[in-house]
């Protein structure tokens, strides 16, 4: 393979991948960087495949909407391989009137940045989704929310990108950076040594320790959650799921297993060893969670648990931006547990950041020099 | 077809392969828990997955009520052949809890905390 390139992208997960092929899609050569020997094996493949813009964050909503409205319902076609993208809605559940006040508190802000959410009752829950338990007392309703496939999208971003002639080298860690006149330029790896007009870094947390070569600081933290999967059921219901308590999320998948993300609480706190380990406390805390809501799947048998690291940022929402101090680096990093539904849009605005030229969806609150100490 | 003489790694996934042909067998089923085929799995690998991660993820072999303790080593050889290399090459995906399907309430008794 080549080892010069327009653009060096670091990461093959989903974010990386739509990068790439955006770039590549716009004539560019790109060459993208993987530290494991697994394409796609970060959190791309370890989510709940919420594609979802309720519960958002103002300043990352306008990726979502923008990719909800013109991305996600094409890029099976655009791909050429089907994410099983389905867009039925997003019921986020609540039990209590503490829950309905985070609930209207999410919804207020849907609203405000135009997003068709709204508040229904335990009555209009279960019209929708008539395996709600009678503890559920309301929800918020977002109807243009949905789900997809996270393993499929992200391998068919990859192949896509492949088949436009992006080279991808895996099991390849990313050792130094180095300026040339002035510019970043060249990638320093353990495989040999790279050399673009423009470096990405869409790596998770493996972007911190990458741009401290070039002194800049990313203020984020791993935290490990994890997820299960349920053997193939009868199909019940089609829409994306969460609770105000966030003890649970998650959607019927197209083949008809339940795929569910949650936590329990300790995550701060679990050891792990180097590897997203699974904890024996966690994917029971998540069934107990999931049986309250959906009584029917008391006996739906699990065939598979996992865990997966995020690379949450200190205020929860990712940066995006070209950096002033070091002329050629681009971030696109710290997702912080719902980059998954935003990839395509991230992927189309970030070779937006390549050309220079103005990004269609409004960045400006992603920046990477937002961070101020309190006081 | 001639085997692959370079191809050391997986790494450099633009590297040569030996070309796709399609085969008699290719409509056999080789993971029957889910009912992947054997040209599905190689026409998979042509598109650029050259792991056994990567191909149960995209295909869901190996995903089914046996979580492929039948197939995991027929899609290891098929992946190995259609890249030129050997199958030590080919690392094997990562077995994941419970050890057989176990339902929700069986496992969510883990703690005392009602849940019903």
């Amino acid at each position: 393979m080549k080892n010069t390139a327009d653009v060096i992208v670091v990461g093959a997960g989903i974010i990386g991948n739509a990068i790439a092929y955006y770039t590549a899609k716009k004539g560019h050569s790109v060459i993208v960087l993987e530290k494991s020997e697994i394409v796609g094996n970060g959190g791309s493949s370890r989510n709940g495949g919420g594609v979802r813009q309720s519960g958002r964050d103002a300043r990352e909503l306008p990726l979502a909407m923008y990719g909800i409205e013109n991305l996600w319902p094409g890029l099976s076609d655009t791909l050429g391989y089907d994410v099983e993208y389905v867009k039925k809605g997003n019921l986020r559940l609540g039990k209590t009137p503490e829950h309905l006040k985070i609930l209207e508190g999410l919804a207020a802000t849907g609203q405000r940045c135009g997003l068709d959410m709204r508040m229904i009752d335990g009555k209009e829950v279960r019209e929708i989704n008539p395996y709600m338990s009678d503890e559920v007392i309301g929800a918020s309703w977002c109807p243009t929310d949905g789900h997809a496939n996270p393993l499929k999208a992200t391998l068919a971003f990859y192949m896509k990108a492949r088949e436009l002639g992006v080279q991808f080298l895996t099991s390849a860690t990313v050792t130094n950076l180095k300026k040339k006149a002035g510019k970043l330029k060249i990638v320093e790896t353990d495989k040999g040594t790279f050399e673009g007009d423009t470096v990405i870094l869409a790596c998770g947390m493996g972007a911190r320790p990458i741009a401290e070569k070039v002194g800049i600081d990313i203020p984020m933290k791993s935290v490990l959650i994890e997820a299960l999967i349920t053997e193939q059921e009868p199909e019940m219901f089609p829409q994306m799921l969460g609770t105000a308590e966030a003890d649970f999320y998650g959607h019927q998948t197209a083949h008809g297993s339940f795929l569910f993300g949650g936590s329990s609480g300790m995550e701060d706190v679990n050891a792990d060893n180097g590897t997203p380990v699974t904890h024996s406390i966690t994917a029971p805390c998540i069934c107990r969670g999931i049986i309250k809501y959906l009584p029917r799947l008391a006996q739906a048998k699990i065939v598979r648990t996992w865990a997966g690291w995020m690379d949450h940022m200190v205020d929860g929402v990712p940066v995006i931006d070209r950096i002033d101090e070091v002329p050629g680096l681009i971030l696109a990093c710290g997702f912080s547990g719902h980059g998954f539904g935003i990839a395509p849009a991230v992927g189309m605005t970030v070779s937006e950041l390549v050309e220079g030229t103005k990004t269609t969806v409004d960045i400006s609150g992603l920046t990477y020099d937002r961070f101020k100490a309190k006081a | 077809m001639s085997k692959n003489k370079g191809l050391t790694s997986l790494n450099d996934r633009s590297a040569a392969i030996p070309p796709f042909v399609p085969a008699a067998d290719d409509d056999r089923i080789i993971c029957r828990c889910e009912e992947v085929t054997k040209g599905e799995i190689r026409k998979a690998v042509h598109a650029g997955l050259w792991t056994l991660t990567e191909i149960r993820r995209y295909l869901r072999c190996g995903m089914g009520l046996c979580q492929g303790q039948t197939c995991a080593k027929l899609v290891k050889g098929i992946i190995a052949r259609e890249l030129g290399v050997s199958p030590a090459l080919i690392e094997p995906a990562t077995s994941r809890s419970p050890m057989r399907p176990t339902e929700m309430e069986v496992i969510a008794n883990e703690s005392e905390v009602d849940f019903k």
